[in-house]
């Protein structure tokens, strides 16, 4: 392949990973910015949202009158809408009763939800992988040399609306301005009469979400589930709120694009190659934090444990 | 703000008053007795004994379970100096007993070296993975804190599968077993006296910082951070300490695995692996010597007790770390503050 065709090859895989990224960072940065918790969680949540999505596609029989696309679309719907829920759940039975506990406490409950989650999905599927099938073949369109399937297509515009939705979401809504009011200063907005409970919940139900469609997504894309593929993605998608500022709604975006180009751009640098793939994201994370742990959109903040 | 806060306060007193029901009560009123030193030292006696003439009467399983105890005592109590004393939540405590395990085992396998002369390396090892990892960190913030240590946990088994000096995924197998004093080390009775001396030289380090001066800046550090900069403590200095003594625990702990158990391999090492550590550490009660010494042997007997539960063990030990966190955050044996 010649140079020109690489660089294509890899954007495009770059894009694709890094819009999985940026969905998962997006609810690790919500709830950051919004509790001051590293959900941990949540990685486990998408994992979640993938093997949902499977259970009710392979319920529809893979089509929704007919239409292999719709049925996706619909199975997507009515994953988000669980999990979602599942998220609001979590964070009632688990979080909640915490809010005024010191930070390592809460901490560690969301590594025991991580595990009662990932554990459960472990009994459940006896650890074994799970195949994504839809159906959808390989037909596609060619750039230069680089084939591109229509579904590859389709899952990143797919994302890049999603994101847009949740920026409108945000920016335009009277919700999304109480959640950036809250991310300020919760115990004013108490005060302001925000309802503060109902709105952290509104977080996670949107961050759940948009982790589940996530989820889904890189079931389509890799055609397998396993129960612990959250781990790893987890571990990125937190590195990509870091990178663009946590706490910043364009920043994981922007962060989850941006390590998925390094990470399928990195591969091809000759020493690294793809065993050393993890190993060059953690560092790029550990590095990140060490020298500009506030991220690339994020504020000075001078805020001590 | 003040008020804001002694009503918080009272909130909390009022939440943990409902709690305590008279089962717990009694728990507590025991671990009250136990910290009068007449009884604590003839209880301790007592159990020494038992536990020392124990090899004499029991099966070889049953010593292999206790051995392992007494593995996770001194790993628990390494991690416990990080995550208990100084107030550190580090996810990434495998890899410094994967440092040790994999010092050991290379330098018996490929350079013939003699176990004892290792120890001094694998301690040496410690030092400088503590410092990397400690170093640049430690003014970060607790969650940034976690995460970066989790990273390194995940690095250091990576590397450990992708490097051919650690045997790759294969890892190291075939590391020759030391002799002592002429005796070659090869029953597992050795073992269980070998990691009970481990033990016991664990526990009695622990305590003997816990009181020291260093002790007492790391427990300053931990309830304010910023109090404690004040009164002079060298913060990031105290905490770096911190990283390198709980390393050192578990490197050596690792290095002698490595003998006992003769193969190391990169899956020794997995995440899991530091949350079981993390979660004996949580359950005894952080930062409490007694209450960790008995989440390390909880963790270990748990699983050998109720074999049927096989695959359930974590979604149990999740749920448990959950139900521990929102009931009971202090442990099982909490640290009194007097």
């Amino acid at each position: 392949m010649s140079l020109q065709e690489i660089v294509i090859q890899q954007l495009f895989n770059g894009l694709l990973l890094g819009s999985f990224y940026g969905l998962v960072a997006l609810g690790y940065s919500m709830v950051y910015g919004i509790i001051k918790l590293l959900n941990f969680a949540h990685a486990d949540i998408y994992m979640v949202g993938g093997f949902c999505s499977l259970t009710i596609l392979t319920f529809f029989g893979n089509t929704f009158i007919g239409n292999r696309w719709l049925g996706i679309v619909i199975s997507m719907l009515i994953t988000m809408i669980i999990v979602g829920l599942l998220g609001v759940i979590i964070e009632r039975v688990a979080y909640k009763p915490l809010r005024n506990a010191p930070r390592l406490s809460l901490l560690i409950t969301a590594l025991g939800v991580s595990m009662i989650l990932y554990n459960s999905v472990m009994v459940i599927t006896s650890g074994e992988y799970r195949a994504y099938k839809t159906g959808l073949g390989y037909e596609g369109f060619s750039i230069g040399s680089v084939f591109v399937t229509h579904t590859q297509a389709i899952l990143i515009v797919a994302a890049v609306a999603l994101m847009f939705v949740l920026h409108l979401f945000i920016t335009r809504t009277m919700y999304g301005k109480a959640m950036r009011a809250i991310s300020m200063d919760l115990d004013c907005c108490r005060l302001m009469g925000v309802n503060v409970n109902k709105i952290i919940a509104l977080t996670f139900f949107v961050g759940s979400m948009l982790a589940a469609s996530a989820g889904m997504m890189a079931g389509v894309y890799y055609g397998s589930l396993h129960f612990f593929m959250g781990f790893v993605i987890g571990i990125k998608a937190f590195t990509s709120a870091v990178i663009g500022g946590i706490g910043v709604i364009p920043g994981a975006m922007l962060g989850g694009l941006l390590l998925g180009l390094l990470e399928s751009f990195g591969t091809q640098i000759p020493f690294i190659g793809s065993e050393w793939k993890d190993v060059f994201s953690f560092s790029i994370l550990i590095l990140i934090l060490i020298f500009k742990p506030t991220g690339l959109l994020g504020k000075k903040e001078s805020e001590r444990m | 703000m003040k008020d804001k806060q002694t009503c918080l306060q009272t909130a909390v007193d009022k939440k943990a008053k409902k709690v305590n029901n008279p089962f717990v009560e009694l728990i507590d009123r025991f671990y009250v007795l136990f910290d009068n030193k007449k009884v604590r030292y003839s209880v301790l006696a007592a159990a020494l004994a038992v536990l020392l003439y124990l090899p004499m009467r029991t099966s070889m399983y049953f010593m292999e379970v206790m051995t392992n105890v007494w593995f996770h005592v001194v790993v628990c109590l390494g991690l416990n100096i990080i995550v208990g004393f100084a107030g550190l939540l580090s996810l990434g405590y495998a890899a410094f007993f994967a440092v040790g395990a994999y010092t050991t085992g290379i330098l018996i396998l490929h350079y013939g070296v003699s176990f004892w002369l290792t120890l001094p390396v694998s301690v040496l090892m410690a030092i400088i993975a503590g410092l990397a990892i400690g170093g640049p960190t430690l003014k970060l913030r607790s969650d940034y804190l976690a995460i970066v240590t989790l990273g390194f946990g995940e690095i250091t088994r990576l590397a450990a599968r992708n490097l051919d000096i650690t045997g790759r995924a294969t890892g190291l197998v075939g590391i020759e077993r030391p002799t002592l004093f002429g005796m070659a080390m090869v029953k597992i009775n050795h073992f269980y006296y070998a990691f009970l001396v481990l033990a016991v030289l664990a526990i009695f380090i622990s305590y003997r910082l816990q009181d020291s001066r260093l002790g007492r800046a790391w427990k300053c550090i931990r309830e304010d951070e910023d109090a404690a900069e004040a009164m002079g403590i060298n913060v990031v200095a105290a905490r770096l300490l911190a990283f390198i003594i709980g390393s050192v625990f578990g490197a050596l702990a690792g290095s002698f695995m490595a003998i006992k158990m003769t193969a190391i391999s990169p899956e020794s090492f997995l995440f899991t692996q530091s949350v079981m550590i993390l979660l004996a550490v949580v359950l005894g009660g952080m930062g409490k010597i007694p209450g960790v010494v008995l989440g390390a042997l909880a963790v270990v007997v748990f699983p050998e007790v109720f074999r049927g539960i096989g695959k359930y063990r974590m979604l149990i030990f999740g749920a448990v770390l959950l139900v521990l966190m929102i009931y009971r955050p202090q442990g099982l044996w909490p640290e009194r503050h007097t």
